[in-house]
């Protein structure tokens, strides 16, 4: 299982994804069968960090997310790029199953909503509400027994 | 490390505008343009273009994020905290900063040079930085532009599209950028956030695991670098006029070289070239780089304009990046690549190549040369063994400057005796290029605008011509739903002419109520 959240640590609400990692890295056994994953973007390398997962749980900050955050489960699709390097999580499942990468693992997407990006800024309050919120919805989402893992306990 | 697998198992498997721009700034008969504030969101990507009476373009404006705010972010922090810290600046070349900052900071602390280890270890990550950029640039997002022609629907344009029909092509973009990816890895410690250089040298050896891991994996790499360099060559090849015109402008050109004039990426002095390739400076040590430069400020845009103060703004500006760094130099030092380097030479027919487009070329010439650096370096026992840290007296500056994938990087940073940083200057490759991706969009709007109707055709080109030179984007946030563009044409009454749209999903927008239409005003 991978548990993979991207953002910019110094954009205030952007570091929700890298947040969250970080919270459900410390709440869980470092036994547990889950691979954490933090960068800034998604990138097309990362669809080789999907290879042979059983699920895997995208996590980023969203603008257009209700609060405290929204789910979804992206599927392998062509979108619009442009002059970023970032790829959407849709974009990056089509680039592993165009790489022949084997099976698209299922997945889920949790956007948490944000609303302040500037520069060095703190994650505002109502992105921190919107956090725990989004790290108890995760807990139990990873804590799932699935054919390919097992239940564990949380710290 | 998340998904670690064998290479033999991998491989089978903006923003904004300053508000009150000054009419007097602007040319005559032409009007200043303020954009919707709702668009002041980072991650635009905004163009602005203003046309005469006669509806021919005379100003094309790009605003792009720059990193305002960041040196003052900087300012405070003790010196040893800042080459990791400015590794936020960019999600796409964290190192270069990561590495910029390490020279400048060399300097504070008076470890100039460095050790010879430390020095091998920081290039060896140098090139692994430099291999995944150019690699997601050139197979990610332009080899699509290239592959399925300009004027191909946004939905073909993509690296997804890519996979689909030359999936090779694809898979090699993304091992390519995996590959550097490890070598980063291999020398800062971590994929992302890295902290193996440090002011004085570097805390970390390479391991003879990651060397053999490299090792097995660099054959295949240096293959299909080669095979990328020939792609671009055959595509150039194929429609030469218009590679050759197509946002093509002629320019100054600006780098490091080495001291004995070679394609230098990590360390070496300053050399510009004129558009017709006399040199019009050389030998400047990277100390003294600030003293050449000076930074034009336009009213409508918080992104700076550089030129060599020698010559003014108007003769003064450059072109950095592959396309200046393959042609200022005198020789790569790297076989392969210099043999591809010679056959690009050829283009230009005694001249420099000024082409947008030849970017491209260029970066795969440089991606060929970083592999074969690779080779070299590791190759050297001095990366497994040897001094890593290097000291000396205390020194209250210093400059680090750094060919970064898209350019000339330069950092200064002043730091007090209680070791906070006083003041923190820095100067982007995007920033160098700011005239440059200017005069191409100029460019392409001057061809291929007709009337005063913007098409999807039109923003398609200018999506290629500012491709070319990959502007910063990524010190953006990336939440989910950013990321649009959006082209704005402007009439000499300063009226909005017309405005496109495209969406983060791809969709064409076209604001057309009057109330729309005034508030792009």
């Amino acid at each position: 299982m991978l548990v993979f959240g991207w953002g910019n640590r110094a954009r205030g609400d952007d570091a929700l994804g890298p947040l969250a990692i970080e919270r459900l890295r410390a709440k869980l056994p470092a036994t547990a069968p889950i691979e954490f994953l933090e960068d800034y973007q998604l990138l097309p390398e990362h669809a080789l960090d999907l290879m042979g997962r059983a699920r895997v749980l995208f996590i980023d900050a969203s603008v257009t997310a209700s609060a405290p955050f929204e789910l979804s489960e992206p599927v392998a699709a062509v979108d619009s790029a442009w002059t970023s390097h970032a790829l959407s999580p849709a974009a990056l499942l089509k680039i592993h199953q165009s790489l022949r990468s084997g099976p698209v693992p299922p997945c889920t997407l949790l956007a948490i909503r944000g609303e302040c990006f500037g520069l060095g800024e703190p994650l505002s309050p109502l992105a921190a509400s919107n956090l725990e919120a989004a790290v108890t919805w995760a807990l139990g989402w990873l804590s799932e027994t699935g054919e390919s893992t097992r239940t564990f306990v949380i710290n | 490390m998340a998904g670690r697998h064998t290479w033999a198992m991998v491989s089978s498997a903006m923003t904004d505008l300053a508000g009150s721009p000054a009419s007097d700034a602007l040319p005559a008969g032409l009007r200043r343009v303020a954009i919707d504030p709702l668009s002041r969101v980072e991650g635009h990507g905004k163009v602005t273009l203003l046309v005469d009476e006669h509806n021919r373009v005379q100003q094309a404006r790009l605003h792009i994020v720059e990193f305002r705010g960041f040196e003052k972010f900087i300012e405070g922090r003790p010196y040893w905290e800042v080459p990791v810290m400015v590794q936020r600046l960019c999600g796409i070349c964290p190192v270069s900063h990561h590495l910029a900052a390490s020279k400048a900071l060399d300097h504070v602390v008076g470890a100039v040079p460095v050790t010879r280890s430390a020095t091998l270890l920081r290039r060896l990550m140098h090139y692994g930085q430099v291999l995944q950029s150019h690699a997601t640039h050139f197979f990610h997002l332009a080899s699509p532009d290239l592959l399925f022609g300009f004027d191909a629907e946004a939905s073909r344009r993509n690296i997804m599209a890519v996979a689909e029909t030359s999936p090779d092509i694809a898979r090699r973009g993304v091992l390519l950028r995996k590959f550097g990816q490890e070598v980063i890895r291999a020398t800062a410690g971590k994929r992302v956030h890295g902290t193996g250089s440090v002011p004085g040298g570097m805390n970390r050896h390479l391991s003879r695991e990651d060397r053999a891991l490299l090792h097995e994996g660099l054959p295949a790499m240096i293959d299909w670098a080669e095979e990328a360099v020939d792609l671009v060559a055959r595509l150039h090849a194929e429609q030469p006029g218009l590679y050759t015109r197509f946002a093509s402008f002629r320019s100054n050109l600006l780098s490091l070289v080495g001291v004995d004039g070679s394609l230098e990426l990590y360390d070496g002095v300053i050399r510009a070239r004129d558009a017709a390739g006399c040199i019009l400076l050389d030998g400047v040590s990277d100390q003294a780089c600030l003293e050449l430069l000076e930074e034009e400020v336009k009213p409508w845009t918080y992104l700076k304009f550089p030129y060599l103060k020698s010559l003014g703004p108007e003769q003064g500006w450059y072109r950095v990046g592959p396309l200046a760094r393959i042609q200022n130099c005198d020789f790569i030092g790297s076989p392969r690549a210099e043999a591809r380097r010679q056959a690009f030479l050829a283009l230009g027919q005694g001249e420099p190549v000024h082409a947008s487009l030849a970017y491209h070329w260029a970066r795969m010439i440089e991606l060929l040369h970083c592999l074969e650096m690779i080779a070299t370096l590791l190759a050297d026992p001095a990366l497994l063994a040897g001094d890593l840290m290097a000291g000396g007296e205390r020194q209250r500056a210093g400059t680090g400057v750094i060919e970064a994938p898209r350019g000339t990087l330069i950092h200064h940073y002043e730091v007090g005796d209680d070791d906070l940083v006083t003041r923190c200057n820095l100067i982007v490759s995007t920033t160098h290029n700011n005239r440059a991706m200017n005069e191409a969009v100029c460019a392409v709007a001057r061809e291929y605008l007709d009337g005063q109707t913007l098409t999807d055709g039109l923003l398609n080109y200018i999506e290629v011509a500012i491709r070319a030179y990959d502007p910063c984007l990524s010190c953006a946030t990336h939440a989910l739903g950013r990321m649009p563009l959006e082209l704005t044409l402007i009439g000499p009454a300063g009226a909005v002419l017309d405005r496109l749209r495209r969406s983060a999903e791809g969709r064409i927008e076209r604001p057309g109520t009057a109330l729309e239409l005034e508030r792009a005003r």
